[in-house]
């Protein structure tokens, strides 16, 4: 079939003109394998083709911008695990900054260094996930297994930082909830010597191999124009061919001062895709040398912002200010001012969003997260329409979405 | 750049279009109907070409102006963030004009906030529910909607025909532990806005 590169819906416009058999209605999910989580796409088939596509979603919905209504700063940050829950540190952060945009705090560059550490390794650890199954819906069984290896030791590292594999609930408003333990700094090298072998064994099971390009290649094309317009981000919206990661165009958390690449695609295919995120994980592993080789000294958390971030627990414990500051921030929630913020990190998924609107006092007027993957699923009912119904595996893998976030 | 200039161009071609408070990036206030005119001169003069979010905000019962939308908008060549505020006509049955046909990333954001707040989108393609069943029949984010939610039938008739299941409130005592804005702290808690019931001791009627 001869498909327009510059039209995302010329393949469904095509597939419905000539319809040579009968229709047949079929159901894909909530709950299937391909799905990734709780998606269910309706879709029209003639024959193999599909000539419509309707993505369902709301499956996942627990309303966690109500909950973010009626309940404090901090008290939410277990809730943004919830949301991308594939890298639930990155998720913090993006949390936390926002916030403290609004309060207008400056955190101390230990914080900010953590901060870029964990985002990286949660990274890479949503990377390893995304390539690997994207490997099993392409029929490659193996290169899951070699992803999952080691996410296993990222997890590991994960729990000896925050005491928690998944749901981790690292960071506060103005700093993080404990510091890096001892020795682990070099752990987290250590694991990062070893991770590109792992990623140049998927690499060869996979990059090139022609049973896997037969099913990527030119498959769910994007282009440039359409990956703007239907409001991708991310690796999705890079591998289109659009320059866009805001870790450089609009650094946050000391991001200007390490040096990477950002790998752009050039079809925007399924295949596209795929490189992009390896590259990515290569680019992780580069920041995360760099900032644990400058690794700052200093506090973990904003010492100036009292009505904020709440003090160590040995001073809680031995004196009377520091007590009823901590009692304050716990009963009423950190103090920021009235006003509006929207903040945007650069996540595993794409650009994720908190639009925070303040009126003042310990709990959120009006929070609304922008999640990635919503935005990165609406393009579906144009895309899909006019591929084969085995693409879909394949197109839906190469998506890398969340369910957790597109329905928070 | 976003510079005075670029503020002051802007509100001289559009006389609808007034400057709003803002700390992180430039705010805007628009009128609902030149909202689709101005998205597309935005978008196709000044560069603007990503819609990144839009969402409504509900400023409550006694609002002269109940709900808003909001729109952000990101520039590639500015690096920056734009955002726009606009009421939605009519506090009862909150209207806004459709900009699905300047970005079609709109598409579902709209979905959403009409879904969430009630807010019609005019000129919205395929305006249905998103998040929650098509059926149901509450705007759950209006600040009028509780926390614990409200009893509604489940969607699922053969369902309830044998379990006469329906969507219940949750819980509210023992969590999640509400400490909502306004007023004294013990004021907001679950036992003080009626939603303190478990599934052991029913909610008083």
């Amino acid at each position: 079939m001869e498909v327009n590169i510059g039209d995302v819906g010329a393949r469904g416009a095509e597939a419905q003109t000539k319809v040579d058999g009968e229709r047949m209605a079929l159901n894909v999910g909530p709950s299937h394998p391909t799905t990734h989580g709780v998606l269910r796409l309706m879709m029209d088939l003639d024959g193999d083709v599909i000539t419509r596509c309707e993505p369902v979603l709301g499956y996942l919905h627990r309303g966690d911008e109500k909950i973010a209504e009626n309940m404090t700063y901090n008290q939410f940050v277990p809730y943004t695990d919830r949301l991308d829950y594939l890298a639930p540190l990155a998720n913090n952060v993006a949390y936390a900054i926002a916030v403290e945009r609004l309060a207008g705090i400056e955190l101390p560059e230990r914080c900010e260094a953590i901060r870029v550490l964990v985002c990286e390794m949660a990274r890479i650890s949503s990377h390893l996930l995304g390539m690997g199954v994207f490997g099993m819906d392409a029929g490659a069984w193996t290169p899951f297994m070699y992803t999952f290896t080691e996410r296993e030791k990222l997890y590991t590292l994960f729990e000896e930082l925050t005491g928690a594999r998944f749901t981790t609930s690292y960071t506060r408003i103005g700093g993080v909830a404990r510091d890096v333990p001892e020795g682990w700094l070099e752990r987290v090298l250590n694991f990062c010597e070893h991770l590109p072998k792992a990623v140049d064994e998927v690499e060869k099971l996979l990059t090139r191999n022609r049973i896997f390009l037969d099913r990527t290649e030119g498959i769910g094309e994007v282009s440039q124009e359409d990956a703007i317009a239907f409001g991708f981000t991310g690796p999705n919206l890079r591998a289109s061919g659009v320059d866009l990661d805001l870790r450089k165009d609009k650094p946050y958390s000391g991001y200007e001062k390490y040096e990477f690449d950002v790998p752009i695609g050039t079809r925007g295919d399924c295949y596209d895709r795929y490189l992009v995120r390896i590259e990515e994980v290569r680019q992780s592993i580069r920041i995360i040398k760099q900032v644990i080789k400058d690794f700052p000294d200093g506090v973990w958390y904003c010492e100036d912002a009292k009505k904020i971030f709440a003090p160590p627990k040995d001073k809680i414990l031995s004196s009377m200010e520091e007590l009823i500051q901590n009692f304050m921030i716990v009963t009423e929630g950190p103090q920021i001012p009235a006003g509006e913020v929207y903040f945007e990190a650069e996540n595993p998924k794409g650009a994720l969003g908190f639009y925070v609107v303040s009126k003042g006092g310990g709990v959120p007027y009006r929070l609304k997260i922008r999640a990635p993957s919503f935005c990165n699923l609406s393009i579906l009912e144009n895309m899909v329409p006019g591929h084969m119904l085995s693409d879909i595996t394949v197109i839906l893998g190469s998506l890398d979405f969340v369910m957790g976030e597109c329905d928070r | 750049m976003i510079d005075q200039d670029f503020t002051d161009s802007l509100l001289e071609k559009f006389s609808s279009v007034s400057l709003r408070h803002h700390d992180d990036c430039l705010t805007l206030d628009c009128e609902p109907n030149a909202i689709v005119e101005f998205l597309s001169h935005l978008r196709d003069e000044e560069t603007f070409d990503l819609l990144v979010d839009l969402t409504g905000i509900d400023h409550g019962q006694k609002a002269e102006v109940r709900y808003t939308v909001v729109i952000h908008l990101y520039s590639r060549i500015h690096r920056n963030y734009l955002r726009v505020h606009s009421p939605a006509v009519n506090n009862e049955s909150p209207e806004f004009p459709s900009v699905e046909s300047v970005f079609p990333a709109a598409n579902w954001h709209e979905r959403e906030a009409f879904d969430m707040f009630g807010i019609t989108f005019s000129g919205h393609p395929n305006l249905k529910r998103i998040l929650m069943w098509d059926e149901y029949p509450y705007f759950p984010l209006r600040k009028d909607f509780p926390l614990a939610g409200i009893d509604v039938p489940l969607p699922a008739e053969d369902v309830v025909e044998v379990t006469d299941a329906s969507v219940e409130p949750a819980p509210m005592m023992g969590g999640p532990f509400v400490s909502s804005g306004d007023g004294m702290m013990s004021d907001s808690e679950p036992r003080a806005k009626d939603e303190s019931w478990t599934e052991q001791a029913e909610k008083p009627v």
